[in-house]
């Protein structure tokens, strides 16, 4: 194992994010205030307890979730798409480095980012509302396995992208909306019966519905479900990365 | 191989893209320890290909590279480790500072952090006064140089230079075939490619041309410049002739310049070369003799002949 090469890229990657502090950090809590503000402070006072739960609480780990899913995603695909389209990809290419080092570096430190980035929302959401968190361990488990599992389909949007609007259309187009109809804002019971089913098709709810189960106890599905799905995601994309490594696809000519 | 250790073996190496573009074809190729080798070709030859393989950015097709006797697809590690690789463009991490990228570098390749050495290598390059700047402010030929510095920084044993020196100016193309003699110096082996064939002819000890992904010849450079570099003699006349005189026909006289010079190519190693009779006979013809010119054709000539000559 190239460990020196597992710490340099990752040093290389987190070094970036302190010298973007504000885009990487300060943007994202900034914006998951202003949520809580309307949502949570304006908005939420005027709505009814979901789940026996007061609504600035509840959207709580649906907003951290929605920052955790869009700063994975962005990181991981900018640290790998960044060096392919200034060219210093061949120094990556050309070092004597596993697969699995390059994506333990990489996704690594994009994971990193996004679990500091959600801690810190978590905190920042605490000024607005008051909640508890019920399963501290597993709620820092779904954190983690969220940012890994979504670092690691950013990676492969930055492998796959060959241009900054392809990097970003998968998020925008994709992640966003899903993130949103995931329940990030509203218990899924809330729907009706059809789209209620509609919504099951949506790997967001499940990510959504465990994380908030790790802080009220209370949760559309079972928490074993939501691991399952998380986990079976996760593996979805070692998968693509691997073949991404052992085919060279986009990476080598 | 003759004359000493392999550093790389290149084995039956084919390169052909999606596209069908065959870019390499059976190109075979030793390079020995301690040398400093030239690549030369036109471009689209296949020269960047044929190291880009090697280092393991692009894939064979069929065939293998050894790099000090190690597979560089199946130990990839130990084959990598030995290498250094200084590409074409200039690829830089706009961002960083240089001494953040250098240092990038040297763990990225397995090797444990050394600031002495990183400052060994920023003073050898001049990069010192500049290692706490970001590389956005630096110019061109500074940038170059860090690319240098950068993959010397895992100390290497085989330097691959990919025109190390377009667009440089002249000072910096003095340093950096100082910075190259020294490495070999050092026992680092350098493949070097370049437009400039006066590069090829002042660093290298051996040359090989590549044209349309076929390696045409390896030879040592004093060798090749013997064996294919012509020797010439040009006289100038005092007044034009019509045409060569049939008295001169064993010399194989060109008229050129519009009648006023005579030129005799000759083989510059052989013990008699008949410039003496050849002048003598001028002189019977009482053809007047202006001025007399030798010329040795240049490593470009002969790089020129070998890629246009062929079919």
């Amino acid at each position: 194992m190239n460990r020196h090469a597992i710490l340099a890229i990752y040093r290389f990657e987190m070094s970036r994010t302190w010298r973007t502090l504000l885009q990487s950090i300060v943007s994202p809590v900034i914006s998951t205030s202003l949520y809580f503000v309307v949502f949570g402070a304006a908005i939420g006072s005027r709505m009814a307890r979901v789940d026996g739960v007061s609504y600035g609480a509840f959207i709580v780990p649906g907003l951290v979730m929605l920052s955790l899913l869009t700063q994975s995603i962005a990181n991981a695909s900018f640290g790998i798409y960044f060096p392919k389209f200034v060219g210093t990809i061949y120094e990556i290419l050309s070092a004597p480095v596993s697969a699995l080092e390059i994506v333990l570096g990489y996704v690594g430190a994009a994971a990193s980012k996004s679990i500091i980035l959600g801690l810190i929302i978590l905190v920042t959401a605490r000024l607005f509302v008051p909640f508890g968190v019920a399963h501290p361990v597993w709620m820092l488990g779904f954190l983690v396995l969220t940012a890994v599992t979504f670092s690691l389909f950013g990676f492969i949007i930055g492998i796959w992208a060959d241009s900054f609007e392809k990097l970003n259309l998968v998020p925008l187009l994709v992640v966003t909306p899903l993130t949103f109809l995931g329940g990030s804002f509203y218990s899924i019971g809330m729907l009706p019966p059809f789209w209620r089913s509609v919504t099951l098709f949506n790997p967001v709810v499940y990510l959504v519905s465990g994380f908030r189960w790790s802080f009220f106890g209370v949760s559309d599905i079972g928490p074993g479900v939501s691991l399952g799905m998380t986990v079976m995601f996760l593996t979805v994309c070692l998968a693509i990365v691997f073949w991404i490594f052992k085919t060279g696809y986009r990476l080598k000519r | 191989m003759a004359g000493g250790t392999a550093a790389i073996s290149i084995e039956g190496v084919t390169k052909v893209y999606p596209n069908g573009l065959v870019a390499l074809q059976h190109v075979n190729l030793d390079i020995r320890a301690g040398e400093i080798f030239a690549l030369l070709g036109p471009n689209g030859a296949g020269k960047t290909t044929l190291i880009s393989i090697v280092c393991g950015i692009v894939n064979a097709t069929s065939g293998r590279v050894l790099a000090d006797g190690h597979d560089t697809v199946a130990d990839y590690r130990a084959a990598r480790r030995k290498i250094g690789l200084v590409p074409q463009e200039l690829s830089t991490d706009a961002f960083e500072t240089v001494w953040a990228t250098v240092s990038f570098s040297r763990g990225l390749f397995g090797r444990r952090a050394d600031p002495a050495h990183i400052e060994h290598v920023l003073r050898e390059l001049s990069l010192w006064d500049k290692r706490h700047s970001k590389i956005i402010t630096l110019s061109g030929g500074m940038k170059r140089r860090v690319m240098i510095a950068k993959a010397l920084s895992h100390e290497p044993r085989i330097l691959f230079l990919d025109e190390p020196t377009a667009g440089v100016d002249v000072e910096l193309r003095r340093d950096m075939w100082d910075m190259m003699r020294r490495l070999r110096e050092s026992g680092v082996t350098i493949v070097l490619t370049t437009h400039y064939i006066d590069e090829a002819e002042q660093m290298a000890d051996r040359v090989g041309v590549i044209d349309r992904g076929r390696l045409i010849v390896v030879e040592e450079k004093a060798a090749l410049m013997q064996k294919l570099g012509k020797t010439q003699l040009l006289v100038t006349l005092q007044h034009a002739l019509p045409d060569v005189p049939d008295s001169l026909s064993p010399w194989r006289l060109e008229l050129a310049a519009g009648g006023t010079e005579l030129l005799y190519t000759y083989d510059g190693q052989a013990e008699s070369n008949g410039i003496s009779s050849l002048l003598r006979q001028l002189d019977l013809l009482g053809v007047e003799v202006k001025n007399l010119q030798t010329r040795q054709s240049s490593l470009e000539d002969i790089f020129v002949d070998l890629v246009h000559g062929r079919p």
